[in-house]
């Protein structure tokens, strides 16, 4: 196992940051790691770089535990942090010269690992500027190649997208999942569409807590505890008519004759519907099977510990 | 190590601080010792080097504590710090390497300096008329003199994120540590401790280097002094971890 955390607990102070929580990731593997702002995921993610130590539990970086064994966890480890820290005073190019000396890097191997970084990340443009003229994109992806100037076996990104433009968001989504093969990543994210973007495995996190830690396919099965049909209809329908329906749990006005109509989990109601409307020979506009939207599923995990 | 060094030294360079530093220092010296009559050598009469040598650390009190005030306290505040620590650096290492390079510039600032000893060399009568037994020494006194403030404003770089804290901070500790007790002796509480109080302050040591006898005592004590306080820096980065 590359990432092994396991029973971990932080305090700060006597605020718990994260409760024991436990997961593993695999050599190889891109795991999300989800939850609103002030989960823990920062925390998770400072400890896995030995930034932070853990106040209870045991955390190993490619078997390297994070306490006792620091400096090897952080040679093997490359880490975006969340706001990016940069040195604005500094070239692009001697930025990353100088993260890959604080890595062992000498000479030519340096020269050689900063041009292919420089080319891999899009650089090529922007390495003789200052770092405090690029403008956040750029520096996202300064802060990724020095992430990944020693050729890390382990990748923690914390927000790798956060407060990007939407054509931003796409690039650099494109060069995370161009970096990761063969390599073992971790991100954290609070957007849903980042996860299905960029892997399969999502982990989510809640005050503190795992919520869940699944394929996202199998979240977007499990998550549903209901069916949703969106049905429109030409012409009058009362609402009764809808309600006495078999199968239905719920039906909800969404315009003049649009109707959310919710039913139990795993039925379809599309062809008692379509029934429904042909015995009254109404004509039938629109009949579409809601999925269940990443956000609400979002929504319903971080959502199910406060009640 | 040696990355954290040349990082800091680069950086003085490129910003203006080592230009300002060694620009501020030089002209100021060089107009207490040349020009300004209350001062100056020329006026005084007696060929040595007294006025860099007394004037000196007074000026290092508001110099040095302007070039280590941003070490480690605006790495904190931009960020930066976390990326240090995530690397495989340990903490001696940055600390360290952060206290090399600022005592680097200091050298470097005082290095000019020594274009004075040539000059008064020349102009005393006889020529060479000087006590370069004392000189030296002087210079190995301000030059471990600078390594202590060096050192405590690495201290006080550490203790905070804001950068005028931490200068306002390592003036004054600097200025106790170097006539403070000095002062404190002359308190007439101590009785016999006097000689006690007096030699844990800088200037005791000072003066002591400057008459030309380099005392192995004295040099341990600054040693110490600093070493003490890069201790004190390097337990304040690790406190992160409690």
């Amino acid at each position: 196992m590359s990432l092994h955390i396991k029973n971990l607990t932080k305090l700060y102070g006597r605020q718990k940051a994260v409760s024991n929580i436990s997961f593993e990731v695999g050599e190889g593997e891109i795991v999300g790691f989800l939850g609103p702002n002030g989960a823990g995921k920062s925390t998770t993610m400072k400890i896995a770089t030995s930034y932070v130590p853990p106040t209870e539990g045991h955390v190993t970086v490619g078997g390297y535990d994070v306490v006792s064994q620091s400096i090897e966890v952080k040679r093997i480890t490359g880490y975006l942090p969340e706001h990016n820290p940069l040195y604005l005073d500094m070239y692009v190019n001697e930025y990353l010269r100088f993260i890959g000396k604080l890595y062992g890097i000498r000479g030519a191997t340096l020269k050689n690992r900063v041009e292919e970084m420089i080319v891999l990340c899009g650089l090529t443009a922007e390495q003789n500027k200052k770092i405090e003229t690029l403008s956040k994109g750029y520096r996202q992806r300064v802060g990724l190649a020095q992430a990944l100037i020693h050729d890390p076996a382990v990748l923690i990104l914390d927000e790798p997208t956060s407060g990007l433009d939407p054509n931003q968001l796409v690039e650099i989504r494109k060069l995370i999942k161009e970096i990761s093969k063969n390599k073992t990543v971790i991100f954290s994210t609070h957007i849903m569409q980042e996860v299905s973007a960029l892997c399969n495995r999502v982990i989510v996190i809640n005050k503190g807590k795992i919520v869940a830690d699944n394929q996202l396919s199998n979240l977007m099965k499990n998550q549903s505890n209901e069916t949703v049909v969106i049905a429109e209809f030409e012409g009058n329908v009362s609402l009764e008519d809808l309600r006495g329906l078999t199968g239905v749990k719920t039906v909800e006005v969404l315009g003049s004759s649009r109707f959310k109509i919710a039913g139990h989990s795993g039925i379809d109601l599309r062809p008692e519907i379509f029934r429904f409307a042909a015995d009254r020979k109404l004509s039938l506009l629109g009949l579409r099977l809601e999925e269940n939207s990443l956000e609400n599923i979002f929504r319903e995990l971080t959502s199910i510990q406060e009640a | 190590m040696i990355q954290v060094i040349t990082k800091e030294f680069n950086s003085f360079l490129n910003s203006l601080i080592a230009y300002v530093v060694i620009g501020v220092f030089l002209t100021g010296m060089g107009l207490l010792v040349w020009v300004f009559p209350e001062t100056s050598v020329l006026e005084y009469g007696y060929a040595d080097m007294d006025t860099l040598f007394s004037l000196g650390p007074y000026v290092f009190i508001f110099l040095i504590p302007a070039i280590t005030m941003r070490s480690v306290a605006e790495e904190k505040k931009s960020g930066t710090m976390e990326l240090l620590l995530t690397k495989p650096l340990t903490d001696w290492d940055i600390i360290l390497g952060k206290f090399f390079a600022c005592f680097l510039l200091v050298l470097v600032a005082l290095l000019p300096t020594l274009i004075y000893y040539f000059a008064i060399h020349a102009l005393g009568n006889p020529i060479g008329n000087i006590d370069t037994p004392g000189v030296i020494g002087s210079y190995i006194g301000l030059a471990l003199l600078g390594g202590v403030f060096c050192s405590v404003g690495m201290v006080a770089s550490s203790v905070t994120s804001n950068q005028i804290v931490a200068f306002i901070l390592a003036a004054f500790l600097c200025f106790m540590l170097f006539t403070g007790f000095e002062s404190m002796a002359t308190l007439n509480t101590w009785s016999a401790n006097t000689l006690l109080i007096k030699q844990l302050g800088i200037l005791y040591h000072y003066e002591a280097l400057s008459k030309g006898l380099i005392d192995s005592r004295d040099v341990i004590y600054f040693v110490s002094v600093g070493a003490f306080m890069l201790m004190i820096s390097k337990t304040v980065l690790s406190s992160r971890s409690w």
